[in-house]
């Protein structure tokens, strides 16, 4: 299970379950691949059939909309069929294992599965299993494992920064919130550092940064105002509503006035800054209305440049 | 049955013994190494040329999974599996279904020990009525039954008074209490230490402090109590340190540490391997560096397997998801000599972690090789080195760290009570 199994020997993409270790070449090709689908939603006929035939298995151990969506319209769109399972935490308790529902779809000749589950190393699992087992041919594309990876996520939130800002070597971003439960975070702080951005940070109270965040490459803020100041881009996480109650945070009233991205704090960072949020948002909580509908916003473009970075990620994996 | 072992390098830590002795065994009793006792004629002579004579190994927690949880592990595969590793006497945590915290369960376990003939079983009980951390279990009458000592598992025991009350009473009566120091708020749903891997990984996390509070509670309630204390599976090398100061002050203390923590840290978990979900989870290289100078300075006083056999579909899971522990019963000497070659250790020490120090934890007559004493024998060839791999394993858990790794040290006979129960 050691070894890094998302890459085939010739170092091209097998798998794809992190940002971490993945080349910045594999990443640059996946951005530049999603150039190109851009402009396939901006045309009539929003197919091109570079799938046609393939069936991908949407495995939804863990319940997800929006994630699911993208990934069916990114699918349909490359004409691949879809399947849309939702497995939900309890049919593992009645007892088939994950490996078993792998191995029943498997024989259904599935072409790929993407696979939210809520345990980190889910996908890593999957994967593992099916190289094992000689079956190499069937992808494994991480829609989120737990607080480990979301790497489409980090991805299409790259391929937007790269969208506004055009390259990465002189950029400042500020991620912030719930570190320590953001798989969103983790993806995104791998990505950015392959790509070789200066200053990453992640702000937040302790009770959300985990507990060695300086190994992974980010200087760590607890105050808000610095942790935004001349930033070229703020990355806003959400807040998991129960998290909001408990030990971590005593009121999401308390986090919103320290760590609430409003316009105030957001005039701290540069002019031309550009805010994210991988949604779903909660307006109030991490973000103000103001901001998040402002002119510096650019969640609803990352929506739409999601499907297209998905779109590269199924294509490159299984249309050569 | 008379036995001679011969040619063979004697080693008996407790006796001061490095040497090319032969060792005389009749009625099942070491009679005598070095010369032959008079008129000395042997039914069977083992040619032990380039082997180690050693006492029969004695770990510290060995689990059967016997009562309850036989699509794991059997007491035949496991007890077949001990003396394949040379060990010849353990101890076994209260953690079954049902948990032993009642005499006929334990009285029961011993027989069906007994009857396989291989290794003595030293049943731990259970601290608390079913490890439910309440109320206090039979001491007494356990003891009566047959248990060495009075163990809390991996249960938490999260209420400070009920432990309190489990040391006095323990301490009325001589027992001691096995506790593994992990306090329970602070390691709940955690499963890698709180570090860089779970901090990349994304895993849910116990910090180092989970153990040094518990184990900070504990010595503070010796004090009280007066009880005695042995800590299981030391991992933080603060626990070490304490442990170190606790025994300046005189504290009837005693620890140990399990195999895997000696040789593996948290980055051996990679990419998620499950066989690295370990109960104390593990930690830094630090920590791992500074249980190795605690084995080597003897603030630990034994190293054990931890043996915890789990079927394969409990490990094939998210690491999050999937039973924690290692099979290791037979891999604790080859893992034990491969420390002490790293680390330059002497053979006899290391030997020492496996026998005198677990033996007198167990407070139990085994771990040497003293003439008139039952004649336990682990004869091994140090040099022979064998690959570890699911079909090299007699255990039926087949989940280790160390699949795939060449490890020195094969068992070529092992005795107990002066018979041979297994030869290789």
């Amino acid at each position: 299970m050691n070894g890094n199994p998302q890459l085939n020997r010739n170092g091209e993409l097998q798998h794809l379950l992190t940002l971490e270790g993945l080349p910045r070449a594999n990443i640059e090709h996946i951005l530049d691949t999603a150039e190109s689908f851009v402009s396939i939603a901006e045309r009539e006929v929003k197919k091109v059939p570079l799938l046609r035939g393939k069936s991908i298995f949407n495995l939804f151990f863990e319940n997800s909309t929006r994630t699911r969506t993208t990934f069916e319209i990114a699918a349909k769109r490359l004409s691949a069929d879809v399947i849309n399972l939702n497995i939900g935490a309890s049919s593992t308790s009645k007892g088939e294992t994950v490996l078993d529902t792998i191995d029943n779809l498997s024989a259904m000749l599935a072409d790929m599965f993407v696979v939210r589950h809520a345990q980190s190393g889910a996908a890593h699992m999957i994967a593992a299993h099916l190289n094992a087992t000689a079956r190499p041919y069937i992808h494994v594309i991480n829609a989120g494992d737990g607080r480990h990876a979301h790497p489409t996520q980090g991805l299409l939130d790259l391929f937007t920064i790269r969208h506004y800002k055009k390259e990465f070597s002189q950029l400042t971003v500020a991620i912030v919130g719930d570190v320590l439960h953001s798989r969103v975070a983790r993806s995104l702080i791998h990505g950015l550092t392959t790509l070789g951005t200066p200053e990453v940070r992640v702000v937040g109270p302790n009770t959300l940064i985990p507990a060695a965040a300086a190994n992974l490459g980010v200087r760590v803020f607890n105050d808000m105002q610095e942790g935004v100041r001349n930033c070229d881009v703020v990355v806003m996480l959400r807040l998991q509503n129960e998290r909001m109650r408990g030990a971590l945070l005593p009121s999401a009233g308390e986090f919103f006035k320290h760590y609430g991205l409003t316009e105030e704090k957001l005039a701290l960072a540069k002019s031309d800054a550009i805010v994210m949020h991988p949604g779903p948002m909660n307006r109030g909580v991490e973000i103000d209305s103001p901001v998040a509908d402002g002119k510096h916003s650019v969640i609803l473009p990352q929506v739409t440049f999601g499907i297209a970075v998905r779109m590269a990620v199924m294509g490159i994996l299984a249309g050569s | 049955m008379k036995i001679e072992i011969r040619n063979g390098r004697l080693i008996d830590p407790k006796n001061a013994i490095d040497g090319k002795h032969s060792l005389f065994i009749a009625a099942g009793r070491v009679v005598s190494t070095g010369a032959a006792p008079d008129g000395w004629h042997a039914n069977r002579v083992i040619d032990a040329a380039g082997l180690v004579v050693a006492p029969g190994l004695v770990d510290l927690s060995v689990r059967l999974r016997e009562p309850g949880f036989e699509y794991k592990a059997t007491l035949e595969s496991e007890m077949l599996a001990a003396v394949a590793g040379g060990v010849t006497s353990f101890a076994c945590p209260p953690d079954t279904d049902p948990v032993l915290d009642e005499p006929g369960l334990v009285e029961m376990l011993k027989h069906r020990a007994r009857s396989l003939n291989a290794s003595r079983v030293y049943p731990l009980g259970a601290l608390t009525r079913g490890l439910q951390g309440q109320e206090l279990a039979e001491m007494g009458e356990l003891a009566d039954a047959g248990c060495i000592g009075f163990s809390h598992a991996d249960a938490p025991l999260p209420d400070t008074l009920v432990l309190y009350r489990t040391m006095q009473y323990a301490a009325t009566f001589g027992y001691t209490v096995w506790l593994r120091p992990q306090d329970a708020f602070l390691a709940r749903d955690g499963v890698a230490h709180d570090g860089e891997v779970a901090t990349r990984l994304g895993l849910p996390a116990i910090p180092a402090c989970a153990e040094t509070i518990a184990l900070a509670t504990i010595t503070q309630l010796m004090e009280e109590t007066g009880a005695r204390v042995h800590l299981c599976r030391l991992s933080t090398r603060t626990a070490v340190a304490q442990v170190r100061a606790a025994k300046k002050v005189r504290l009837p203390i005693t620890c140990d540490v399990s195999i895997h923590h000696l040789h593996l840290c948290e980055i051996d978990i990679g990419y998620f391997d499950a066989n690295c979900r370990l109960v104390p989870p593990l930690r830094s290289t630090r920590d791992r560096d500074a249980l190795r100078g605690g084995v080597v300075d003897g603030t630990i006083d034994a190293v054990c397997s931890d043996h915890a056999p789990v079927d394969d579909d409990a490990k094939q899971l998210p690491f999050g998801e999937a039973e924690p522990g290692a099979t290791g019963v037979e891999l604790l000497l080859p893992l034990a000599l491969k420390l002490a070659q790293e680390d330059k250790q002497k053979m006899a020490d290391m030997i020492g972690w496996l026998t005198v120090g677990p033996a007198r934890i167990m407070a139990i007559d085994a771990g040497h090789l003293s003439a008139g004493h039952a004649a336990d024998v682990c004869v091994f060839d140090p040099s022979a080195f064998w690959r570890v791999e699911r079909g090299a394993l007699r255990s039926q858990g087949k989940n280790t760290p160390f699949l795939g790794l060449e490890v020195p040290g094969k068992v070529r006979y092992t005795l107990v009570n002066g018979q041979v129960v297994f030869e290789a």
